[in-house]
């Protein structure tokens, strides 16, 4: 029990952390916001996926991902074929000239389904599609990259070109996939009506326990034998490489981990949200996962979390009323993020919490020390008397 | 047969297209040996290189737009002009840049590209803030409109050679400042050493800010040569970052030489295929390959033959 304890919950401190995480998302917003925000929180915690993802592979393992975002959005586009079939079945499009294809390639002059979209109308297959594509897509990068020992700044930029590859190819093949403004229109979930308000409450809570899940499964992960061998290798590579383990085979396991993580965040997206487009795929919102990941810590995995719901609050917020200032506020996030609190929020929480607990320490202490000093007093009083 | 062309036709298309794969190099040479000597050179991944170029363009506006409304005579003249402030404002915002914000990250290279990516953003907002969300482009001297025509059916634009010839200029200036003058060799040595060079006596903190200048400064001319072809805008930059950055991995990133030979190649192939399919798909062939191509070589074409 307590090896589950240590290793799974992170011990006293972890576990309060995840209490209060539990609390916050579970009990706290759902309380307090309205249906509307809560879809919207329920959104940025999808978010939160890749930035999880991104503290695993950045933070723990020093590999830089600048398309975590292609995984999002395979996970994502898994998740609308399918749901763009079942809206799109031969009763509900009647008035295409092709009925039973999707709308949009009614528009595009398709005729019939492309053979890869076949399988989507199985909602086991769609499942397992998000659960191995992505994975499966990541270890054959990995797999290149790593056994050639490419690192670093190199596979940071080549990730980062394939976000660009996926979103061109997104964009300009409209018949067989939405192009720019991606699959719109799902409405239902093996006939249950996602849009409604019950629907949108069970999205979220599933979303919330997902996220938890994923949270110990990574804490089990780094706090095992690989943790540290990660660590060693972002450390110093070639020594875990000369003391005779495969570097390449730990990285690609959890490159490949990273990018499940993230599919499953972009799947649970397109439920809560309703759409997928490749605004979700490119260089920029792969970037500002790793801004997610950055703010809260780099080395914390609760707090990637925080630091995704902080900016996107904050994106929601100033977007709002001043759209011009979001933007040098965001440049300005990112350069002192890097100069001035490198370990983000959970580094400054650390650092504060030092000071908080010597003031308490101090407290305390001086509340003993007058009780030391008053109860000789007493003892003479009483001794007295 | 050859899709109802004759070989004539035929040959004028290899040629127009041909051209306008060598318009497309020579843009993303002139980008990409800013960026050369940045991350070849001094390993510093700038992601707001874009910006820079940016910089120039629009730099380049405001030349055309204040020398036509106040010196009308000096029009035809002013381009060569705005090439050297072009230059000089990149160059002197490259300063800054190194001189806040970069010389403090040179031993975390993905936290470099962090900040500068930040730094883009904020240079993307400020564009916007002062020119406008609109593309704008610069009223061109009359001797880079129009066209020459070697024969009836090839039609060859002047905008395109005269960046052409640019490019060369630029690129021989860069030959000679790396590898013939006393500043080039310090460049090269603090590049290979940092501390013996800083032990024998150069300035190494004194080396990077100039070289990041420069860099940003070649962005510039980039960017100024820019407004012949194209319209510039506040994202203009992100448009050619990744492609600017491919040209110099695949090159190989530490040779001067290799981005000139990827440059041409993905320029070349990009602009021929782009004339068999479309736009986009000619793009996703040429990344996908050089992805493909990466993965067997990752050093890229011209590796340089250090032993790390």
């Amino acid at each position: 029990m307590s090896f589950f304890y240590n290793k799974l919950i992170g011990g006293k401190e972890g576990l309060t952390g995840l209490i209060l995480l539990a609390l916050l998302i579970l009990v706290v917003f759902p309380l307090t916001l309205d249906l509307f925000r809560l879809n919207l929180v329920g959104k940025y915690l999808t978010y939160a996926f890749p930035a999880v993802s991104l503290v695993l592979l950045w933070g723990y393992g020093g590999i830089l991902s600048l398309g975590q975002g292609v995984f999002f959005g395979l996970g994502g586009y898994g998740m609308a074929m399918f749901l763009k079939l079942e809206a799109s079945s031969p009763e509900n499009t009647a008035i295409q000239s092709t009925p039973g294809i999707p709308d949009f390639m009614d528009w595009n002059q398709l005729t019939e389904l492309p053979w890869f979209w076949e399988p989507f109308n199985s909602f086991a297959f769609t499942i397992l599609a998000i659960l191995i594509i992505p994975a499966a897509f990541a270890y054959i990068i990995g797999a290149a990259m790593f056994k050639r020992r490419v690192g670093g700044v190199y596979f940071a930029i080549i990730t980062q070109v394939i976000a660009v590859i996926l979103t061109i190819l997104i964009v300009g093949q409209q018949g067989y996939t939405g192009g720019i403004n991606g699959i719109t229109d799902l409405r239902t979930l093996n006939g249950w009506d996602m849009t409604s308000d019950s629907a949108k409450y069970i999205f979220y809570f599933i979303n919330c326990a997902l996220l938890l899940c994923i949270v110990l499964l990574s804490r089990f992960i780094l706090t095992s034998k690989f943790g540290s061998l990660l660590l060693a290798i972002r450390d110093k590579e070639d020594r875990v490489r000369f003391s005779g383990y495969d570097v390449s085979n730990f990285k690609i396991f959890i490159y490949c981990f990273a990018a499940l993580i993230s599919a499953i965040g972009g799947a649970m997206f397109t439920l809560q949200v309703g759409f997928m487009s490749p605004s979700f795929v490119g260089i920029v919102p792969s970037i500002e996962m790793v801004i997610f990941a950055a703010i809260g810590g780099r080395m914390s995995l609760i707090g990637a979390i925080y630091g995704t719901l902080l900016v996107n609050f904050g994106k929601t917020a100033f977007s709002e009323t001043f759209p011009e200032l979001w933007l040098f506020l965001m440049g300005g996030l990112f350069i002192s993020v890097v100069m001035l609190f490198p370990n983000g929020l959970a580094g400054l929480w650390n650092d504060y919490k030092h000071h908080l607990t010597n003031r308490f320490a101090f407290i305390t202490k001086r509340f003993k020390s007058q009780k030391t000093l008053t109860r000789p007093t007493n003892a003479e009083s009483e001794s007295l008397s | 047969m050859l899709g109802g062309y004759t070989y004539g036709e035929l040959g004028s298309i290899l040629a127009m297209q041909g051209f306008a794969g060598f318009s497309l190099f020579s843009v993303l040479l002139l980008m990409a040996l800013g960026l050369a000597i940045i991350f070849g050179q001094m390993g510093v991944i700038n992601m707001a290189h874009g910006e820079f170029m940016a910089a120039g363009a629009y730099t380049t506006y405001l030349i055309a737009t204040l020398t036509e409304q106040y010196f009308p005579a000096f029009m035809p003249y002013y381009f060569v002009f705005a090439i050297v402030v072009a230059f000089f404002v990149a160059g002197a915002l490259g300063y800054l840049a190194e001189f806040a914000l970069i010389r403090h990250l040179y031993k975390r290279p993905l936290d470099t590209l962090l900040a500068t990516w930040g730094l883009s953003l904020i240079m993307q907002q400020s564009y916007r803030s002062i020119f406008g969300a609109r593309e704008v482009s610069p009223t061109l001297p009359e001797w880079l409109l129009g066209s020459y025509q070697p024969t009836d059916t090839i039609d060859i634009p002047l905008n395109g050679m005269f960046v052409l010839v640019l490019t060369a200029v630029v690129t021989f200036a860069v030959f000679y400042l790396m590898f013939k003058s006393r500043w080039g060799l310090r460049v090269r040595a603090t590049t290979q050493n940092r501390v013996m060079s800083g032990a024998v006596g150069i300035n190494t903190n004194k080396v990077d800010r100039y070289t990041f200048a420069l860099g940003c400064g070649i962005a510039g001319i980039a960017g100024a040569a820019f407004t012949t072809i194209a319209s510039t805008g506040p994202t203009t930059g992100t448009l050619y970052i990744v492609d600017t950055f491919m040209v110099v991995v695949f090159g190989g990133a530490a040779s001067l030489f290799g981005t000139i030979a990827s440059a041409f190649s993905i320029a070349q192939a990009q602009s021929i295929l782009e004339f068999f399919i479309s736009g986009s798909m000619a793009k996703v062939y040429t990344l996908v390959t050089l992805v493909l191509i990466l993965m067997f070589k990752p050093e890229g074409l011209f590796a340089s033959k250090v032993r790390r």
